[in-house]
């Protein structure tokens, strides 16, 4: 049986990252492109009279940032879409009528989100190598907070699709939630820089945590305590995994 | 053995509709079944309960004695399910429709391209294998659904209106289809608004109707009940007024060459061209009204109404 629930999943991540590699144009350029002018603008024009920030040059500053946005949005974007795609056309049926465990349905577009989330992420690395130098502080904290994130995301994306009722509701989180919490997500600033009841209010945001634990890993540096983003970001992930479970258990938004 | 067992089955929806009040039935491991009923009976949303797309208010499904409740794997892994409605990702290949179900399925990938091949031949979508489904035409479409629902091999097989748009020579051309793979064992469940096509298929029938099951039993038995059948007559020579025949009450001129005479069961069609001859009435052609189990049918939902409304 293991077996059988193991082919299902590789099915369904299969077509899901099938899904976005055959469009890449739509999926891979876009980010990356968006990325590029915020590096020509912020970090180059902008961020030449700016100076340094948190010890680092502007540029190298915004870059581990820059990068874990593309992540969190990409992740997002394409598990709401695909999943909201497939309840409008109704072929999320071929999974339920099938035996195959909400965990395995989880899992699966949860893969697609991730390897989307990471590819964007490594695409627009890459970019950043035209306007910084490359350097890594720590790999293994790199490639673990991107692969948390975008697993956070990919499942919040997930909820996301599982409540949506049109395409207007797939957009309305993204733009008036996501964007917000992640340009205030110290990105393009420490929270160093801002008053004290603000530093506190920022604390609040989920996705400081993360943009900051990314930056350690390449910089070495950060605003919040390493291991404490770690466990907030673990957190997020049990709440979000044990929800999504919840919701595909009872048949939420798909099941009559 | 049973391939279906439903045991007083109840669904209401959340607006409050009770779409089942309480339906039991059974159907044998092996037999072509059809599932009739008008339009908003409970017959899909019985379909959606097997199937896993509706959850039950209560009540008990098992398939081949396994509860989709309990043992939900392998109840499913038994069932293949053809939905009204087309449900595929219209941007696919086809191939990959029929491929990715087999995998949903857990059937390895050799096996998944072996049996998706033989399906699409048998169907006649080979040559469309790489084509998006929305390119499809409709009939096409139809029988993508039926290759996707068997690639897995399912013991029980669940036609929701698989023929509804399909034109007449590629419906003779699916029955034919769904006769053979019922000869191989399959079990069939069918429902259908063809009422030709179920009197043809199945051995054994279930009406429902406002939620409740009013008839369940063999197609022979089922046609019996059926005592008089409406016949349209082509007359040789032109009536100016439907002719008064003694032991035929209903008798409606439809134009001057032709009448509409209903035929009790106590009388046979003899009966009735003997005393038309005898007025000198020369019948050239006949043909039922309408088909047989579509007469009952209406009669019995009819009846079923209006005792309801009463």
């Amino acid at each position: 049986m293991l077996r059988q629930f193991w082919i299902a999943y590789l099915t369904i991540a299969r077509k899901e990252i099938y899904r976005f590699t055959r469009i890449w144009v739509q999926t891979i350029i876009p980010p990356v492109v968006m990325v590029a002018l915020y590096f020509i603008i912020f970090g180059n024009l902008i961020g030449q009279r700016i100076g340094e920030m948190d010890g680092m040059v502007y540029i190298d500053f915004i870059m581990p940032g820059l990068v874990m946005m593309s992540i969190i949005t990409n992740s997002y974007s394409n598990v709401v879409s695909s999943f909201y795609g497939a309840k409008y056309s109704r072929h999320i049926e071929e999974m339920q009528i099938a035996p195959v465990p909400n965990l395995v349905i989880l899992l699966g577009f949860v893969t697609g989100g991730v390897a989307r989330g990471i590819s964007v992420g490594v695409a627009v690395t890459l970019v950043s190598l035209l306007f910084t130098e490359f350097s890594i502080h720590n790999p293994l904290i790199v490639l673990l907070v991107a692969l948390l994130t975008s697993f956070l995301f990919a499942m919040a994306g997930l909820i996301n699709g599982i409540f949506a009722n049109s395409f207007d509701d797939i957009s309305i989180i993204p733009t008036f939630v996501l964007t917000p919490l992640t340009y205030l997500g110290g990105i393009f600033y420490s929270i160093k820089l801002l008053p004290e009841l603000w530093q506190t209010v920022s604390l609040g945001n989920p996705i400081l945590y993360m943009v900051n634990s990314f930056r350690y890993g390449f910089r070495g540096a950060s605003d919040i305590d390493l291991m404490t983003a770690l466990l907030v970001i673990f957190a997020f992930i049990v709440v979000l995994f044990v929800f999504c479970l919840v919701l595909l258990e009872r048949g939420t938004g798909i099941r009559q | 053995m049973h391939a279906l067992e439903i045991e007083n089955l109840h669904k209401t929806y959340a607006s409050g509709l009770q779409a089942l009040k309480g339906i039991d039935l059974q159907v044998e491991e092996g037999d072509f079944f059809a599932l009739l009923g008008p339009n908003g009976a409970g017959k899909s949303t019985c379909i959606g309960i097997i199937s896993g797309l509706i959850n039950k208010t209560s009540g008990s499904v098992r398939i081949f004695d396994h509860s989709i409740d309990d043992e939900f794997t392998i109840a499913k892994s038994l069932l293949g399910s053809v939905p009204q409605e087309f449900n595929f990702n219209a941007f696919e290949p086809v191939e990959e429709i029929v491929i990715n179900q087999a995998g949903y399925y857990g059937v390895p990938a050799r096996s998944a391209r072996r049996e998706t091949e033989r399906y699409l031949k048998q169907l006649g979508l080979w040559q469309h294998r790489r084509s998006q489904a929305r390119r499809l035409s409709g009939g096409m479409k139809r029988r993508l659904m039926i290759a996707r629902a068997l690639v897995h091999q399912p013991r029980l097989l669940i036609l929701d209106e698989p023929t509804a748009g399909v034109d007449i020579e590629l419906r003779r051309t699916m029955w034919d289809f769904l006769d053979q793979i019922n000869d191989q064992g399959t079990t069939i469940i069918l429902t259908t608004h063809y009422l030709e096509e179920a009197e043809r298929m199945c051995r054994n029938v279930a009406i429902i109707d406002e939620g409740s099951i009013i008839q369940n039993t063999s197609m022979k038995k089922l046609l019996k009940q059926l005592n008089s059948e409406t016949f349209v007559l082509y007359l040789r020579e032109e009536l100016a007024q439907a002719p008064c025949l003694q032991s035929f009450d209903n008798v409606v001129m439809l134009d001057q060459h032709s009448i509409e005479v209903e035929v009790p069961e106590r009388h046979s069609i003899n009966d009735l061209i003997r005393e038309l001859e005898a007025q000198g009435i020369v019948v050239e052609r006949m043909r039922n009204k309408v088909n047989r189990l579509e007469e009952l049918f209406v009669k019995l939902t009819a009846k079923s109404g209006a005792a309801s409304a009463a």
